[in-house]
């Protein structure tokens, strides 16, 4: 009989050797004269784990990890392909403590199955949700989407259903207008991933495109949009692959294109690659960059909504939002809200990064704590000291301290501490962290990126960065300069905060700010006035 | 779609250049937003942008020179002048700072002997600089041409480099 073994194709996977472990059991297989069946499935998203090997077995599928080349043979000597004990033995990969105490409903597949596979995708519960939408009225859809209480997961946390529900009413006043206007709509997919510490974009990309594809068509089915583009950041190749091949067969299978199941529903899907700029993450400089331009924000309103891509009404989500849409639209509205806490309904899918022991994907129901995913999914520090910091949110998200880690996960929770859950995205920071150096980098980060077009953005992250050389050139030195130049900083970020015209200049004094206020030893250890200015800030 | 590191604008005579030039150029004109795919292509196909390609690309999708420069250079991705045979990435973003990625960049500029955006003098490795390649629970990362190698060490970083230069020596 043909055994089953199932070696990741997902990029984190590939950077640790998975390539490598792939062909080396194919080899090794063959030199035995052992039939194999390899599936190149997507990551679980254990990556201390990879490349984790799994082989189906009687009782299920059996974890072996990490693999590397070197272990392949004692592998086979093991007879893993049978299940059979090794150091590496994981046990069935079900059981395993860290996938099964999660929620997993946008990740439902991710790691399970082949993800250039429609088959396995339509196998696992694919295109359920696109069958409901098909038999239901455009607004109906919308209306289901509102009431999951779904928010847009790239980091504003808007309502979803608010903002498909604004463009399927901008497609109504249209006929009603001067009879000029064109019912052209677009669905644009925000995938400029470019937090640092997330990565939940790029795996639904590599190890579950399907899912993407079905969300967007079914937000295409429910705003009457007929187009939609992916704007894929360019630093995944291999996203791009995925996905340019799961588009072409779900065309072929006739999930895209213009007849949709024989419904008579149009539409057509496309992967526009961006360039490497992170403030197309923005949603208006995304929207310039796809129409061919330099990514420049622009003023709202006219919100995208209204006026969009080609001045047209578009919906904009981010990778997240779309592909949680299937599994809603497949088991209703209150299957999804049930789950959370507050105003935050659902699920999240949190990457844990940086300095810990066992990073990966958790996605779980709004409500856990820092802590709990920390030490209990994240096993404390990969160094082994302690945790000092955490950035939640990506670049331009608060720096937290310890006594702030029992902070449950939820937007508003995380707005009453002045920080942001922004993308899910957890970067961990042992004690060894130079905090001041972190709020320069947010500010030299800021200057990089800024678009040019506000002066906040583009003057004040320059010049923050030179303040912050002369308070870290000072530090070892008690002098009444960093007092000044503290205050400097904290007039800076005032202005960029209120002043600028997106959340680049916006929100880069939150990593700033946060780093002075809560680990003000780091920017003026000798200066006890200091200490005491800031704890009446 | 070939690759980033097929790099072969150097070995074409200026008349194949502006041949493989105007196909892309006709190939991707009539797309909406067309310009950023047609910059992709171009790069992808021949290594860069090179300036002089300019006034051809401003004149097929109707733009003025300077917005089409501007567009060229508001993107980190793209590039005007001729960059090695391999494009080394070291993410500088905070999950791989708080990984080492500082030791691991000063090792990378000490050992090529170059800075960020500069080539080394054998034309074999570009350094530049990423934010962020969504490897983040295994940094600090590194991007080879189109593969990401994770858990980077110092040595590793050597291994790499110098099995690019024993394959282009071999070859």
């Amino acid at each position: 009989m043909t055994t089953k073994v199932y070696i990741p194709r997902d990029s984190s996977a590939l950077s640790v050797g998975a390539e490598k472990v792939a062909l080396g059991i194919a080899l090794e297989a063959k030199k035995r004269g052992l039939e194999i069946d390899i599936v190149r499935n997507g990551s679980r998203g254990l990556y201390w784990l990879e490349t984790m090997v799994e082989v189906a077995t009687d009782k299920g599928r059996t974890a072996y990890g990490p693999v590397k080349v070197k272990d392949v043979a004692s592998l086979f000597d093991a007879d893993f392909l049978h299940g059979h004990a090794h150091a590496l033995s994981l046990g069935l990969t079900e059981e395993l403590d860290w996938l099964k105490k999660q929620q997993r409903l946008t990740f439902a597949r991710v790691g399970i199955t082949d993800p250039i596979s429609l088959d396995d995708y339509i196998a696992h519960d694919g295109y359920k949700g696109l069958k409901n939408a098909l038999t239901m009225s455009g607004a109906d859809i919308v209306q289901v989407v509102a009431d999951s209480g779904l928010r847009g997961r790239g980091g504003a946390a808007f309502p979803t259903g608010i903002k498909w529900k604004t463009v399927l009413e901008a497609g109504a006043k249209s006929n009603i207008g001067l009879g000029c206007e064109s019912d052209i709509k677009y669905i644009v997919c925000n995938a400029d991933e470019g937090d640092s510490g997330t990565f939940s974009d790029r795996m639904i990309m590599e190890d579950d495109p399907f899912v993407l594809i079905e969300g967007m068509t079914i937000a295409g089915i429910a705003v009457g949009a007929t187009q939609g583009y992916i704007y894929l950041r360019s630093e995944y190749p291999h996203a791009l692959v995925t996905l340019n091949s799961a588009i072409e067969a779900a065309n072929q299978a006739g999930y895209l294109g213009n007849d949709i199941f024989g419904s008579g529903k149009v539409f057509h899907l496309e992967v526009r690659r961006a360039a490497g700029a992170y403030v197309c993450g923005e949603e208006t400089s995304m929207l310039e960059s796809l129409e061919g331009k330099r990514g420049l924000v622009r003023f709202k309103p006219p919100l995208p909504a209204i006026e969009g891509l080609f001045g047209k009404p578009t919906v904009v989500n981010n990778v997240i939002s779309l592909a949680t849409v299937p599994v809603i639209l497949d088991k209703g509205a209150k299957y999804y809200a049930d789950y959370g806490m507050g105003r935050s309904r659902g699920t999240l899918p949190i990457q844990l990064a940086g300095n810990i022991k066992r990073g990966g994907l958790v996605e779980l129901a709004f409500g856990v704590t820092l802590r709990e995913l920390l030490y209990d999914f994240g096993g404390g520090s990969a160094s082994g000291k302690p945790i000092r910091a955490v950035q939640v949110g990506g670049p331009l998200g608060a720096f937290l301290p310890e006594s702030q880690f029992d902070t449950p996960l939820d937007y508003e929770e995380f707005s009453k501490i002045w920080a942001v859950l922004g993308h899910g995205g957890i970067v961990a920071f042992d004690d060894t962290v130079d905090m001041a150096k972190m709020a320069r980098y947010a500010f030299e980060f800021c200057a990089i990126e800024s678009c040019g077009k506000c002066t906040p953005c583009r003057i004040g992250s320059v010049r923050g960065a030179e303040v912050m050389d002369k308070i870290i050139a000072n530090k070892d030195k008690k002098t009444p300069d960093t007092a000044k130049n503290i205050k400097l900083v904290r007039d800076l970020s005032d202005t960029m905060l209120n002043g600028s015209l997106c959340a680049l200049g916006g929100m880069t004094p939150y990593p700033v700010l946060s780093a002075m206020n809560h680990f003000a030893e780091d920017f003026s250890p000798r200066d006890f006035e200091l200490k005491q200015s800031k704890a009446v800030a | 779609m070939s690759c980033f590191g097929e790099i072969s604008l150097q070995e074409l005579s200026i008349q194949e250049i502006n041949t493989k030039l105007d196909a892309l150029i006709a190939e991707h004109k009539q797309m909406p937003g067309a310009l950023l795919p047609l910059l992709h292509a171009i790069q992808d196909n021949m290594g860069y942008i090179a300036e002089s390609f300019y006034t051809p690309i401003s004149k097929a999708l109707n733009l003025s020179v300077a917005e089409v420069h501007g567009v060229v250079t508001f993107y980190h991705h793209f590039r005007t002048h001729k960059p090695g045979r391999h494009i080394l990435q070291i993410c500088r973003a905070e999950s791989c700072q708080s990984m080492g990625s500082e030791a691991l960049e000063a090792h990378a500029k000490k050992c090529l002997n170059i800075d960020y955006h500069q080539t080394t003098p054998d034309q074999t490795i570009t350094l530049e600089p990423v934010y962020c390649l969504g490897n983040c629970a295994l940094s600090p990362a590194v991007m080879m041409d189109e593969e990401v190698y994770g858990r980077m060490t110092p040595a590793d970083l050597d291994t790499l480099v110098s099995e690019a230069r024993l394959v282009e020596a071999t070859a």
